[in-house]
């Protein structure tokens, strides 16, 4: 199996590598770490892949977090074989050709599904890298399925795509008859009676099993680039950060929903945190006349210092969301953030705008569907008048003069956009009066710095009134929201 | 790290990660590869365990049934919020301190002074009795992210040198290393430097074959078929947004449920009836049942 890797030198070489690689993608690893993983390779022996791979990652990683791109890159530094796996045949000639090497890829991997046969899954993604996902000059002069394949391909620009071969191969459109198998495969237990209601469960896992197949074609075609143009540059590119890492601005709808996955995790992460600063903060600060009346008693000297009562008042939450197109992403997950921690406050209002503001508490509050929300909120909530861009000085001016009430002087006001006024006026006042009402206005601007202030941003002029932050991925959230708010 | 003399340090409880998969089936607890691979990692390394996840997977329990193969004893320091030293590492036992001095009135206080700091008046408390023990011995740490981030000062000096000082008495260090194991449900991060001190594991719900599996040896008179419907519906459940996903623990408490009540198959009522046994929070309930539904 490993039979790729030669003397133990090659072996340091390796490791340092993936080592490396991990640093890249900012994993803080040290060299006491990966000293610990060459002596777990020493004890395990490379005989058994899997072995190595969990040994390392327990040397190596340090939460679970991790683990995603700790595997992409486990895979490209000890792949599972080098070159063209057996039994597949390069592909060739004719579209006809080509068309039955689909059907015949499509009809095995429908029985690798029914049957939940993982080492067959992993073979077949194997293969349909090698028959559907070559591009380039490599493909050979028959392949002419897009537009720049074929002759004119420069060396270095052909490698395997996992895109075209999940393009080709469509293995969603396989739940069909992998139903259909499963049925038939079913009614030969004869045991309809016991499998008539976990039936209704089938259909979602076998969408589950499709899913691990499509990473299994990605993970595939990796490597064989890999390969193609070495390791380091790869690992650079093509494996994604961990979910809270992840921009705000560039996040995919499956990255969106990553994310909202782990917002339970870090609202009980931040609750905690919140609860340890209110514990500090509560035996803080001395009181200077108390202490010196009780020091009357000891002779004047101050032997029982005495520490200011706090009132056990927990803050008033205000969150204002720019909910317009690119900035959604980022107002939902706070939003739904905020809501898991509501526990930590008095009380939470949450108003959303795009152009015109109005308060959307009991759509955030409702607990299904957290997907939906952003839709919820643009379709059954008034925040935008006559046109769909986003003004935040007349989104601002009409919360302040609809809503003075929602702001008082312990309350926290969080408004996260990103400042785009789109060349309206910025109406920077009634931002001032917000200001001047609340206990503390927080704004989180998931633009990076460098950036306010250019073309239509007015964040600079915003950032002169209030405390401005720039908040670009969900760690970051984490750790504004744990450092600012007030407990 | 301490292992460059070439001998190793390890508990030695383990001769490969294949005797520890047979070894801890043998005791009652199905591994996976990875839990494996990094006890016996742990075993041979000497290194300290952290495993993190949710509740419920058997993170406690890996920890007994290692003792259980090891033939070692189990000593176990919960943690809490508020615990100290004097719960955690040791203690001067005051009352019978001053009964000794009291007893001995006449004498010298040189003479007093040395024998009240002796051992007899030392209350060991987990993390000194692992380390004092001469028998082979697993130290569970259970919850450590309860704790407050003082704890973790102390465990990382008992961990990284397996070591602990009590001034009067002198440094205390362990004459056989003990298995430690570190659980983890990561409701508070816990520091970098304690985990750098870990091997890490993250221990999530098992596989569906490896579930059956667990299911069918703790609840041996569930019927197959049955154990297979049980473990789909609850890896359904787990695929969904739930509040408080069901745990391995609650797989099994269900099967034995469903043994007690006799059901053969599982079937909508059944289902609907037990569903409380799975899912702790009403939103949940509500949420399966809608999903379970005939479509």
């Amino acid at each position: 199996m490993s039979a790729g890797h030669g003397g133990t030198e090659d072996l340091a070489a390796r490791l340092t590598g993936l080592v490396q690689a991990l640093r890249g993608h900012g994993l803080r690893i040290g060299t006491g770490e990966t000293v610990d993983a060459a002596a777990a390779l020493q004890v395990l022996g490379l005989a058994e892949r899997e072995y190595v791979r969990e040994g390392l990652a327990a040397a190596l990683l340090r939460t679970d977090r991790q683990r995603a791109v700790f595997d992409a890159v486990f895979d490209l530094y000890f792949p599972l074989g080098v070159g063209i796996p057996h039994g597949t045949r390069p592909l060739d000639g004719e579209p006809a050709d080509r068309a039955a090497t689909v059907a015949d890829l499509r009809e095995r991997l429908a029985l690798a599904l029914a049957a939940n046969d993982a080492a067959a899954t992993a073979r077949l993604a194997g293969e349909a890298v090698e028959a559907l996902g070559r591009y380039g000059a490599a493909a050979g002069p028959g392949a002419g399925w897009g537009p720049g394949s074929g002759q004119g391909g420069r060396p270095g620009s052909d490698g395997w795509s996992a895109y075209q071969t999940l393009d080709r191969l469509r293995p969603e459109t396989l739940l069909a008859r992998v139903l259909a198998a499963l049925r038939a495969g079913g009614a030969g237990r004869g045991a309809d009676g016991a499998d008539g209601f976990t039936d209704r469960l089938t259909e979602d896992e076998i969408r589950r099993r499709i899913r691990a197949f499509r990473a299994q074609v990605g993970t595939e075609a990796r490597r064989r680039v890999a390969e193609v143009r070495g390791t380091e540059r790869i690992a650079e590119r093509a494996v994604a950060p961990t979910p809270d890492r992840v921009d705000f601005l560039a996040a995919g709808a499956d990255q969106l929903a990553e994310l909202r996955r782990t917002v339970r995790p870090l609202a009980r992460k931040l609750a905690t945190r919140l609860a340890a600063r209110r514990r500090r903060a509560a035996r803080g600060r001395i009181d200077l006349r108390r202490t010196l009346r009780r020091s009357l008693s000891t002779g004047g000297v101050p032997l029982r210092p005495a520490y200011r009562r706090r009132r056990p008042a927990r803050p008033e939450i205000v969150l204002l969301c720019d909910v317009s197109g690119s900035v959604a992403g980022f107002a939902n997950f706070t939003m739904l953030l905020v809501r898991a921690m509501r526990d930590q406050f008095t009380k939470v209002r949450v108003f959303a705008f795009v152009n015109r503001t109005d308060e959307v508490t009991r759509l955030v509050a409702g607990d299904t569907d957290p997907a939906g929300l952003g839709r919820r909120i643009l379709t059954e909530a008034a925040v935008a008048g006559w046109h769909g861009s986003s003004d935040y000085g007349a989104a601002l001016g009409e919360f302040a003069e609809r809503y003075p009430d929602a702001v008082g002087p312990r309350t926290a006001v969080l408004v996260l956009g990103d400042a785009r006024t789109n060349g309206w006026d910025p109406n920077l006042p009634a931002l001032q009066r917000i200001a001047d009402r609340a206990r503390r206005v927080i704004w989180l601007n998931p633009e990076q710095a460098s950036l306010w202030g250019t073309g239509d941003s007015a964040a600079l002029a915003y950032a002169g009134v209030v405390d401005m932050h720039a908040c670009r991925n969900a760690r970051r959230l984490g750790e504004l929201v744990g450092r600012l708010l007030p407990v | 790290m301490q292992h460059e003399d070439g001998h190793t340090v390890g508990t030695g409880f383990f001769t490969s990660v294949d005797d520890v998969l047979t070894r801890l089936a043998e005791a009652g607890y199905l591994a996976s590869t990875a839990v494996a691979t990094t006890v016996f990692l742990a075993d041979r390394l000497g290194k300290p365990l952290l495993v993190e996840g949710p509740a419920g997977v058997g993170k406690t329990e890996l920890a007994k049934a290692v003792a259980r193969v090891g033939a070692a004893r189990l000593v176990r320091l919960q943690c809490y919020e508020g615990i100290d030293e004097s719960r955690a590492l040791y203690e001067w036992n005051h009352a019978k301190q001053l009964l000794r001095i009291t007893a001995g009135r006449d004498e010298r206080w040189d003479d007093a002074r040395t024998d009240i700091f002796g051992e007899e008046f030392l209350l060991a408390r987990p993390l000194l009795t692992a380390i004092r023990g001469e028998e082979p011995t697993v130290l569970l740490i259970d919850e450590t992210d309860k704790a407050d981030v003082e704890m973790e000062g102390l465990l990382l000096e008992v961990l990284s040198d397996f070591q602990v000082t009590v001034p009067e008495l002198g440094t205390v260090t362990a004459s056989r290393r003990p298995f430690v194991l570190l659980t983890s449900n990561a409701d508070r991060e816990l520091s970098e430097a304690l985990r750098r001190r870990c091997l890490f594991l993250h221990l999530d719900f098992p596989e569906a074959e490896l579930e059956q599996r667990i299911v069918r040896l703790q609840v041996p008179g569930l019927d197959a078929v049955l154990a297979e419907s049980l473990v789909r519906v609850v890896g359904a459940l787990r695929a969904m947004e739930l509040r408080k996903p069901p745990s391995v623990a609650e797989t099994v408490d269900w099967a034995r449920t469903l043994l007690v009540l006799g059901a053969e198959t599982l079937d909508e009522t059944v289902v609907q009836d037990t569903l409380g046994v799975i899912l702790k929070h009403q939103d949940d309930v509500l949420k399966a049942a809608a999903k379970l539904a005939p479509a």
